[in-house]
């Protein structure tokens, strides 16, 4: 399939700064693209020359075959912004703002109620809608820039930080909003909530200090951390010395790390594999001939965030103290 | 000819959603009245015609006027919705003469309130209302170089106050080119030709022409030249901003 959104070697040059340096990928229908990265990484800059507010120091963008710089105004006409910080005119109503956008996008007349009426129940703003936006708390206006996004049913959309400052009812809807839309549309999504990328997105892009480090399905990328098909047990707090001495004697595992605290009586011990090869068998092996019989036992897929760290800050993902395990891995 | 009727309306309807367009209005008309009836002697001239009255609308707009555009560009840069309104379908002269126009229609609003002046000077006397009409033309057209001059520089920065102050500065030069009394105080330290100059950029002259009666089409020409020149300059100026 064609990609609907083209960033070809795309560059931004601050003065002295480099802040997007030689950024190339490309989105398809269907596709939900997280864009990853610490603060200050190059996201949002790349995302507003996607969207023709910056012009970049090399390279373009085409949106549906259309070069940003060249032809901007098409461009803009099948595009369905967010900019960081969803900024919208203070002074304006929720309505009235909506309606300036739907005149602005060239509908009127009944489509043009139809329209906005649409965007405003696909993000929830039916109560406030005779409310000036100045006097909303931070998700509403969050979600009215999410709804002046969406209201001309675009084709691409760009979203900078769509569930910042949304609390986590709101973070599901919105979530659930762009999962809907997912199939007809190519979206690409910046976010800090690594467990949103798990949740909704396709592929996720990784750019640090402006270069582009990780492109892959999040799973994948999951699978890069040592965490990949670590298993991990529950055991009793007394079992603790005899269950990590048999673990860490296996040859297949690469490390065992253990909580210091019990949860519900509990102990949780991990054994992380030599690259990430599957220890199951071996694990419950070597617990059985210990004499322990574990609670429970799962299989991580590994961990986004420990991988995020890893390749945005340019270490190795094998030092320091890994989190806590978290209970959602299966 | 839709988008740019909307960006328009939204700007306009912006000066009123605040007290700036009420204070302003109320200023402009009791200085502009205080202005004419004490300093200009309307009555004492015993004239039935309105000259004092234009006399003060340029020294006036000189104040006024940076006060309505200093906010265009520079609000939308300090808020960030700058970036909403060039990421939504309108191009770049949409945007630039949609927030003059409204500019222009906000100055034409409070220019219209005057009306009680060319009222009063038709019942104390017969007042050749042409000339007065010239008059209102002239002004609404030296307020539209102002406009265009201020909105432009309201581009350059995201500080209001120094987008005022530079819009009242360049305004001013823009308006004492020339004039008798700064052509007086530097016309030996000066080539000729560069006063000739200034005297033809100058707009103090054209307006005192055209609030005489006289219209000359070049004196339009200017003001139509001087103002698309400065909506050029603002196209460029936001424009060059998105190269960082």
């Amino acid at each position: 399939m064609a990609a609907m959104i083209e960033v070809e070697r795309l560059t931004k040059r601050f003065g002295p700064v480099l802040a997007v340096d030689d950024v190339s990928m490309a989105v398809a229908r269907g596709e939900v693209l997280g864009f990853l990265g610490p603060n200050g990484a190059g996201k949002s800059t790349t995302m507003k020359m996607i969207a023709g507010f910056l012009t970049p120091t090399a390279g373009t963008a085409r949106l549906c075959g259309h070069d940003v710089l060249a032809e901007p105004l098409a461009v803009k006409r099948r595009l369905g912004y967010l900019p960081e910080g969803a900024p919208t005119y203070p002074d304006m109503t929720v309505l009235a703002f909506l309606q300036w956008v739907a005149s602005i996008r060239g509908f009127s007349g009944a489509e043009k109620r139809r329209r906005v009426e649409k965007a405003m129940g696909a993000t929830s703003l039916g109560d406030v809608i005779y409310y000036p936006i100045e006097a909303l708390s931070k998700g509403f206006k969050r979600r009215v820039g999410l709804a002046q996004a969406l209201l001309h049913d675009p084709e691409v959309l760009v979203l900078d930080e769509p569930t910042d400052g949304l609390d986590p009812n709101q973070k599901h809807e919105v979530r659930a909003l762009i999962t809907a839309m997912a199939a007809e549309k190519a979206i690409v999504i910046s976010t800090h909530i690594l467990e949103e990328v798990e949740a909704i997105c396709t592929r996720a892009v990784v750019i640090a200090r402006g270069r582009l480090v990780a492109d892959a399905a999040p799973a994948s990328l999951a699978a890069r951390s040592r965490w990949h098909n670590a298993v991990t047990v529950r055991v009793l707090p007394d079992q603790r010395v005899a269950a990590i001495a048999a673990l860490a004697r296996l040859d297949a595992v690469d490390g065992v790390e253990a909580d210091d605290h019990p949860v519900d009586g509990l102990l949780a011990i991990s054994a992380l594999p030599v690259a990430g090869r599957p220890v199951e068998g071996a694990v419950r092996d070597a617990l059985a001939a210990a004499g322990i019989a574990p609670r429970d036992l799962r299989i991580e897929k590994g961990r986004l965030d420990e991988v995020f760290r890893a390749i945005t800050s340019g270490k190795a993902g094998t030092s320091g103290k890994a989190p806590a395990p978290t209970s959602e891995a299966a | 000819m839709h988008v740019l009727l909307a960006v328009t309306r939204r700007e306009l309807a912006a000066y009123f959603a605040t007290p700036v367009a009420y204070v302003f209005i109320v200023i402009f008309l009791v200085m502009l009245g205080a202005l004419t009836f004490s300093v200009g002697s309307f009555f004492e001239r015993g004239q039935a015609d309105l000259a004092p009255f234009f006399t003060f609308h340029p020294w006036l707009y000189l104040l006024l006027i940076p006060a309505i555009t200093m906010r265009l560009w520079a609000e939308e840069r300090r808020t960030g919705t700058i970036e909403l309104l060039l990421t939504l379908p309108v191009a770049m002269w949409q945007a630039v003469l949609g927030k003059f126009l409204a500019a222009w229609a906000f100055t034409a609003i409070a220019l219209a309130l005057t009306f009680p002046f060319v009222i009063v000077v038709n019942i104390l006397g017969a007042p050749d209302n042409g000339v007065i009409l010239a008059g209102y033309a002239g002004s609404l057209l030296i307020a539209g170089c102002y406009l265009a001059v201020g909105a432009a520089v309201s581009a350059l920065t995201r500080n209001q106050v120094i987008a005022f102050v530079l819009a009242t500065a360049a305004c001013f030069v823009f308006t004492v080119f020339g004039s008798p009394v700064v052509a007086g105080f530097v016309a030996d330290a000066v080539p000729a030709g560069v006063l000739e100059g200034a005297r033809r950029i100058s707009l103090i002259g054209r307006y005192d022409s055209i609030t005489r009666g006289v219209i000359a089409v070049r004196d339009l020409v200017f003001f139509a030249t001087f103002i698309g020149f400065w909506l050029y300059a603002n196209a460029v100026i936001v424009e060059l901003k998105k190269v960082g």
